[in-house]
């Protein structure tokens, strides 16, 4: 009797409290304001793109985009948590509130973009896929792959690429899935299969990984468009403006040369662009409902897109990766920013 | 009013009234909820997905699947899949359990420690660990289809799997198959002529050596009948890899291991308890009727013991089918893997893809428990 009426008690407060706490909020910028940090999934496995370092802190050009969010907001590029997520977890882990953001080298699709709740903020990383093999197989194009078995992250685009590529170039293959990028490298380290397939971003990253990098070579060939960027729920528009412009922001740093080391002398400057983008003049900040220095923020404790992209991927990191579509629109890349005005 | 709130029984209902309108409510909200929110962001809902094309490939498949086939039939590859895994588990489990259970009780000191130990150290090892652990370990020792550890040239091991040949569906294959299947209803009837022959006369009569005369006897007429031609596939290193013959995967192989190697220590440990549950007085009495051992065991104890075993070896059957779900773990494409998984991430219609999932496992749980229920009614002491 004494157990019934304390689980009565019990369920009748459970209830209480539940009809108390809103409903998942629409209005994301406050519930982050209110728990003090933006909650952002990100692999955390990847080199370059999200990664612990050795000094324990996240690093990559997925966790500057969360940090650059982050300051935009607090003022503070350290205010996040970092939730790592697989393939297959992120996108529902964005549904369900889980994360305010994600910024995990996700490529932004059709069926995402539409069918999902989910909107996609914009490119913050032009990929493609490509094939990693090992040198002494003797492979030199892709098309010479008919029979081979093939290691891949599973709930990707990827995984529906190579079943696309395999089957226009009427070859067969064996597919080997696995949850996380770490599986994917012990499989095709061990030999479990003859290829492993990502993102050409992402094999030069797990290539860096192997214990014999020299020996596996990535094959010309690029199968498929890889628009990756952020993603942030359907129906909080303000949130969507956030973070969309928050990264505009940081490709507009790079076009007009402001850089995190110069953000200060720049506060100065009597170009009309820089006073916008840092706030001395107009209401850039406002209109998105953040303080006016904003930009000032993330350019100073971030960076610009060009630095972030040469710290995390290019040329300062070991990846070693060229800007290519990657570089700004006038200097022959695809990366653009809807002027700040 | 305060006089009835003291009544026992009226306070009784009047709690469980409550509780039940709580937890109505409660779900009631919970649905609610679910739906505005869902509606809000717009996401998709409805079965439709399950007609869409999946796009992506399965490595494994009991029937015939394609890039080009539906989420549905992704959902039955996983289904069959699940099946697979759990069948093969279960019969390797109940196997080695029995084994390992009856070895814990021998009088040999060494074999009985053995047993023990090996109990001891796998039951308390996570299995996520100990299927990583084998999939890791043995994918690692084998070398690469170039240089397979090969059998006779017919059966081989690399790091791709195992590779045996696999007989050509035809007719001396499917007569040999149905002899197979004679032979077994020859051996059962035998069997239970047998034991009224010995409830009427008392004559004992050994029905092994005719039940595995007529395994061997059978197939082999119905071999020479049927045309005598059976046609194997064998396997054969073409290009990157061995094509032919019939593939076990590594993954399916740790699973297999790690779920076998698990589940037989529980199911050990209750065929033991079941065992020395049978009271010492009733070995006693089968030594004083002049039974030897081997017949004390299988006519005394082990109808006794049975009857206690049964029910937790239900639970650890229903334990390694929910378990085989940490086949993720490792890629084998079985329901949680692939449609769970891979569909979900695809079409991101969560609510439903779990639910169905969920839907899945809840009705295979029920239709074993059932089964394994019926046949331990079946068993229990007939009391008149």
């Amino acid at each position: 009797m004494m157990l019934r009426s304390k689980f009565a008690k019990i369920s009748l407060a459970t209830i209480a409290v539940l009809s108390l706490g809103s409903t998942l909020s629409a209005d994301t910028l406050s519930e982050v304001q209110k728990q003090g940090f933006v909650k952002c999934g990100v692999d955390g496995g990847l080199p370059g793109f999200s990664e612990v370092g050795s000094d324990g802190i996240y690093k990559g050009i997925d966790v500057d985009q969360c940090r650059a969010v982050a300051a935009a907001i607090f003022g503070d590029a350290k205010k996040v948590k970092y939730i790592a997520l697989n393939a297959k977890e992120r996108l529902t882990a964005l549904q369900s509130g889980e994360i305010d953001m994600l910024s995990r080298n996700t490529t932004w699709t059709e069926t995402r973009d539409t069918s999902l709740g989910l909107n996609f903020t914009g490119v913050t990383y032009y990929d493609g896929q490509g094939f990693m093999v090992n040198k002494k197989l003797g492979v030199k194009s892709a098309k010479e792959l008919d029979g081979a078995s093939i290691c891949l992250q599973t709930g990707t685009t990827t995984e529906l690429n190579v079943a696309d590529y395999f089957r226009t170039n009427k070859m067969k293959y064996k597919l080997v899935s696995y949850d996380t990028n770490d599986q994917v490298l012990k499989g095709y380290e061990s030999g479990r299969c003859d290829v492993l397939t990502s993102d050409q971003s992402q094999l030069y990253g797990l290539r860096i990984k192997l214990l014999k990098p020299d020996e596996s070579i990535v094959l010309p060939e690029v199968i498929s468009k890889e628009p990756l960027g952020s993603v942030v729920r359907k129906g909080d528009g303000k949130w969507f403006d956030i973070v969309r412009w928050t990264s505009y922001a940081m490709l507009t740093a790079e076009e007009s040369g402001v850089t995190s080391k110069n953000v200060d002398a720049m506060l100065k400057s009597d170009n009309p662009d820089i006073k916008r983008l840092l706030g001395v003049e107009g209401q850039m900040g406002e209109n998105l409902g953040l303080k006016k220095d904003f930009a000032y923020n993330i350019i100073k404790q971030v960076g610009n897109y060009g630095e972030s992209f040469e710290k995390t991927v290019g040329q300062e990191s070991p990846l070693k990766i060229k800007r290519g579509y990657n570089a700004l629109w006038n200097q022959g890349g695809l990366q653009y920013a809807p002027p700040f005005r | 009013m305060l006089a009835l709130l003291r009544n026992q029984k009226i306070r009784g209902i009047l709690f469980q009234l409550l509780t039940v309108i709580g937890l109505v409510a409660f779900l009631w909200y919970i649905g609610t909820n679910t739906v505005a929110n869902i509606e809000q962001r717009g996401i998709q809902t409805g079965f439709g997905f399950l007609n869409g094309t999946s796009g992506f490939g399965i490595d494994q498949s009991p029937i015939s699947y394609t890039e080009e086939d539906t989420h549905g039939r992704v959902f039955i590859v996983g289904l069959l899949n699940t099946l697979i895994i759990a069948f093969v588990g279960i019969i390797c489990a109940t196997i080695v359990g029995l084994i390992i259970g009856i070895l814990r009780l021998s009088k040999n000191w060494l074999i009985a420690k053995l047993a023990k130990a090996y109990i001891d150290f796998f039951r308390n090892i996570p299995l996520l660990l100990q299927i990583l652990f084998w999939y890791n370990v043995v994918l690692r020792a084998m070398p690469s289809p170039k240089q397979s550890y090969s059998f006779f040239e017919i059966i081989f091991i690399n790091n791709r799997g195992l590779y045996f040949p696999l007989p050509d569906y035809n007719t001396t294959f499917f007569a040999i198959l149905a002899s197979l299947l004679c032979a077994l209803f020859g051996a059962i009837a035998l069997n239970s002529w047998a034991n009224k022959r010995k409830e009427t006369t008392g004559d004992d009569f050994l029905v092994l050596p005719y039940a595995l005369g007529m395994f061997i006897l059978f197939p082999i007429v119905a071999y020479f009948v049927s045309g005598a031609h059976l046609d194997f596939s064998f396997p054969e290193l073409r290009g990157f890899n061995f094509k032919g013959g019939k593939t076990l995967s590594p993954e399916f192989l740790a699973l297999t291991f790690a779920l076998t190697i698990y589940t037989a220590t529980f199911i050990a440990e209750a065929v033991r308890s079941g065992i020395e549950a049978v009271s010492h007085g009733q070995k006693e009495a089968a030594a004083s009727m002049g039974f030897s051992p081997y017949q004390s065991l299988k006519l005394v104890v082990l109808p006794q013991a049975i009857r206690i075993a049964i029910p937790p070896i239900i639970n650890q059957y229903l334990n390694l089918i929910k378990n085989s779900s940490l086949a993720t773990a490792v890629g084998y494409p079985e329901i949680v893997t692939v449609f769970a998984g891979t569909s979900l991430n695809q079409v991101g219609q969560a609510i439903e893809i779990i639910s169905m999932t969920m839907l899945v496992y809840l009705i295979i749980s029920l239709v074993v428990s059932a089964i394994l229920n019926w046949f331990n009614h079946k068993m229990k002491i007939q009391e008149r």
